[in-house]
């Protein structure tokens, strides 16, 4: 057992402490009050007229990566004084974070092909895009490729912080083997109107063809409503977006029909409030799937068909609208040489590089003379067809740098009312209408 | 056995007039070498930790967000706006009241497990590495891999649905309300048991082995001598683990990011680094995130005081 003096000569505190600590954390507050502010006031950016080389992100699924690497060949074949690095874009849990990251760190690249619409109006906030208004013929560019659709991607001052690239027309695809063996025709499939819809779901699960009639996934995530509701809401109105003029347009009717028929099926056991491992269209756990034209080449082992999304008293397939499913180009401000990255944005998204994306990828760009000026590859890939067709009819999320909110504040409201069945439906998007009402109120 | 420690000689004032101070002499301390050893990790402690910790804080009372270098932008102080924000969103009440109740089970049953498991495999003389490596073989895997697994088992048509037959809840474990936090506090003690077992496998090591003998002479049997010897025995890493494991779960994010699809159902297994991401990093609203994360650092220093207090003794 320790002795107490032996104790109290090691524990006891000098004197001499107290003003020597109050030093220290006079320092420590010091250096602290000076790394705040300094974190304020790095500097850093490009210039409209610079040129020289650029680095680009672009996505990492298969398919774009062998777009990507084509067009970075073919640019720096004939600019060997304005070479193009191209990566993918780095991992993280979503593209949004990496680049918003890469934003506030001051290293991200000259352009980006992934800019998701959602995040835009983050990023131009944040001060990392450039605007293309601003760039030597930017605005008539745009408009004059992508037509009355560029509007969408206009920001509150209609000025441009994203080039509209490319889209994937959300429909619903089905198993025709699936449809067969519960006794549906599989070539005329009946899912045009609400009533047939759920009447064809409930054939199939009374079946036993398949477990789900449709499964999109029931999880939080605020982006999930872009792929149950958004795509029939955009239907049933002829191309509302979800809020119009800082005002939710969805507590209507329209919006009202649509909550009903999804919780018609979450309830009647046609969907399930499950998340799924694994693809369920793929693996056959749904006999149909919500989703774009890239899922052509990931469902190869299906005997798929595709419709547009239904309406409640059912629309004619080249009336109907849906949502975009959109990805974007972005040209951030990090960047050097940006009179380069223009030239290589407008490379990118020439007629022959369109062609190249819609060949390698199956993804439609985002032009008004698709259908005719790539009339070659929609005749010899009639998989594709609808969607060449759907893409001139499509409706993008709302603008502005509360996009994220507002879809998170839909999102919540949506899972406890229509997936999980908890108060009312109506009330539940009057509710979500006023609070978005509010968020989209906010600067 | 007892040692006296004497004060060393060379402290004992000699008499005359007044030496001048050692402190005086040394102005860092009498152990200067040790200052060298423990200054990178004080380094990394103010720049991993506090200068994070202070810019936080310094960020909740600001109107802030996120920019590129050379953007300028106003960062007015906003007094505690971003705190009323904050706390007037119930989906930000209700996640501190998850983890709450997150915690409330996942705690108590991790230091009870972990203690348990330890003595056993402390006492066990047969396959005792085949045994340690089962329990660490969880803590060690990526959440990512194990959280798809726990989906299999506790979905509708999973496994433990299967076995219990019509005691399985309904909805399911993971989509209700009620079971889908408990489910992952099972989930997060039984993954991070293994970690817990090594802390009290250590401290058992320390537990004289005279002290069960002498026990065991006055007659208390196995479980006597647990509550008598081995509890107190091992008080510092029992303090060591409640601290941790709160600490910890008070973090709580993957498990409700995959395993319940977002905090579902319907917010039932939001936890406030959940609501932190989605306004902080989604939201883009890193002030009002930044008030969550300063209530959530002082509620968990609280409950580690508390912890401290009241488990820790006087040691």
């Amino acid at each position: 057992m320790a002795s107490t003096p032996a104790t109290k000569l090691t524990a006891s505190p000098p004197r001499t402490s107290r003003p020597r600590r109050r030093a220290t954390i006079a320092t420590i507050v010091t250096v602290g009050a000076i790394a705040l502010t300094g974190c304020a006031s790095a500097g850093g950016g490009g210039s409209t007229d610079s040129r020289g080389d650029i680095t680009i992100w672009y996505s990492n699924n298969e398919q774009e990566v062998a777009w990507g690497k084509q067009m970075v060949e073919a640019w720096n074949a004939d600019h060997p004084d304005e070479q193009i690095t191209g990566q993918e874009i780095p991992a993280g849990k979503s593209s949004e974070e990496v680049i918003g990251a890469a934003i506030t760190a001051g290293n991200a690249p000259c352009l980006i092909y992934n800019t998701a619409p959602s995040a835009v109006g983050q990023f131009e906030k944040q001060g990392g895009l450039v605007d293309l208004s601003t760039l030597d013929g930017g605005a008539a560019y745009i408009k004059e490729r992508t037509g009355d659709t560029a509007a969408q991607y206009e920001n509150a001052d209609g000025d441009y912080f994203q080039m509209p690239w490319k889209s994937n027309p959300v429909v619903i695809f089905y198993n025709k083997d699936m449809f067969a063996a519960a006794g549906l025709d599989p070539e005329s499939p009946k899912l045009s109107t609400y009533a047939d819809f759920l009447a064809t779901s409930k054939t199939l699960v009374d079946a036993g063809v398949a477990p789900n009639a449709i499964l999109p996934a029931p999880t939080s995530e605020f982006f999930q409503s872009q792929f149950d509701f958004y795509p029939l809401y955009a239907a049933e109105t002829g191309g509302s977006q979800l809020v119009e003029d800082n005002k939710a347009t969805f507590a209507d009717q329209a919006g009202y029909d649509v909550a009903d028929f999804w919780a018609s099926l979450y309830r009647d056991g046609l969907s399930s409030q499950e998340q799924f491992q694994g693809d369920s269209f793929a693996d056959g756990a749904a006999a149909m799937a919500i989703v774009g034209p890239w899922a052509v080449s990931v469902y190869k082992d299906v005997n798929w068909g595709a419709v547009p999304v239904p309406t409640k008293n059912g629309t004619a397939a080249a009336d109907t609208f849906t949502f975009s499913d959109a990805k974007n180009i972005g040209m951030y401000t990090a960047c050097k040489n940006q009179a380069t990255a223009w030239d290589v944005l407008k490379f990118s998204t020439s007629e022959a590089q369109d062609g190249q994306l819609l060949e390698l990828t199956g993804q439609m760009p985002l032009r008004t003379d698709l259908q005719t000026t790539y009339a070659d590859y929609f005749a010899a890939n009639p998989a594709y067809e609808m969607f060449g067709d759907q893409a001139s009819r499509t409706v993008e999320v709302p603008p502005g740098p509360n996009t994220v909110e507002m879809m998170q504040a839909f999102r919540d409201a949506w899972s406890k009312s229509v997936i999980f069945g908890e108060g009312d439906v109506h009330t539940a998007l009057d509710d979500a209408a006023a609070k978005i009402d509010q968020i989209a109120a906010k600067p | 056995m007892t040692s006296v420690i004497s004060p060393p000689a060379a402290t004992v004032p000699p008499a005359g007039p007044p030496p001048r101070s050692g402190k005086r002499r040394r102005p860092l301390g009498r152990t200067p070498l040790g200052l060298l050893f423990s200054a990178p990790y004080l380094v990394f402690v103010l720049l991993v930790f506090a200068y994070p910790l202070g810019y936080s804080i310094w960020i909740s009372f600001h109107d802030f967000f996120f920019t590129a270098p050379g953007a300028v932008v106003d960062r007015p102080f906003v007094g505690f706006d971003n705190f009323v924000t904050a706390f007037a969103d119930p989906a930000v009440i209700r996640s501190f009241g998850n983890v709450a109740i997150f915690l409330l089970i996942n705690v108590p049953l991790t230091v009870v497990l972990s203690l348990l498991l330890a003595t056993a495999l402390n006492r066990a003389t047969r396959a005792t590495t085949f045994l340690r490596v089962s329990f660490y073989v969880p803590y060690v895997t990526a959440s990512v891999a194990v959280v798809a697994v726990w989906i299999f088992l506790f979905n509708g048509g999973g496994l433990v649905n299967q076995i219990l037959g019509p005691l399985a809840p309904d909805p399911s474990w993971l989509i209700n309300s009620q079971w889908a936090m408990p489910t992952i506090a099972f989930f997060v003690t039984w993954k991070q048991l293994g970690f817990y077992i090594l802390l009290y496998l250590a401290a058992l090591q320390g537990v004289p082995k005279e002290l069960y003998e002498s026990a065991s002479t006055d007659g208390a049997g196995r479980v006597r001598q647990f509550f008598a010897v081995t509890v107190p025995g091992v008080r510092p890493a029992t303090v060591l683990v409640l601290l941790v494991s709160t600490v910890t779960g008070a973090n709580l994010f993957t498990e409700p990011y995959l395993l319940t699809g977002g905090g579902g159902p319907n917010g039932a297994s939001a936890s406030p680094v959940l609501i932190m991401y989605q306004r902080g990093l989604q939201q883009g609203q890193p002030d009002v995130a930044a008030a969550i994360g300063v209530v959530l650092v002082v509620l968990v220093l609280g409950i580690a005081l508390l912890q401290n207090r009241f488990a820790g003794g006087k040691d």
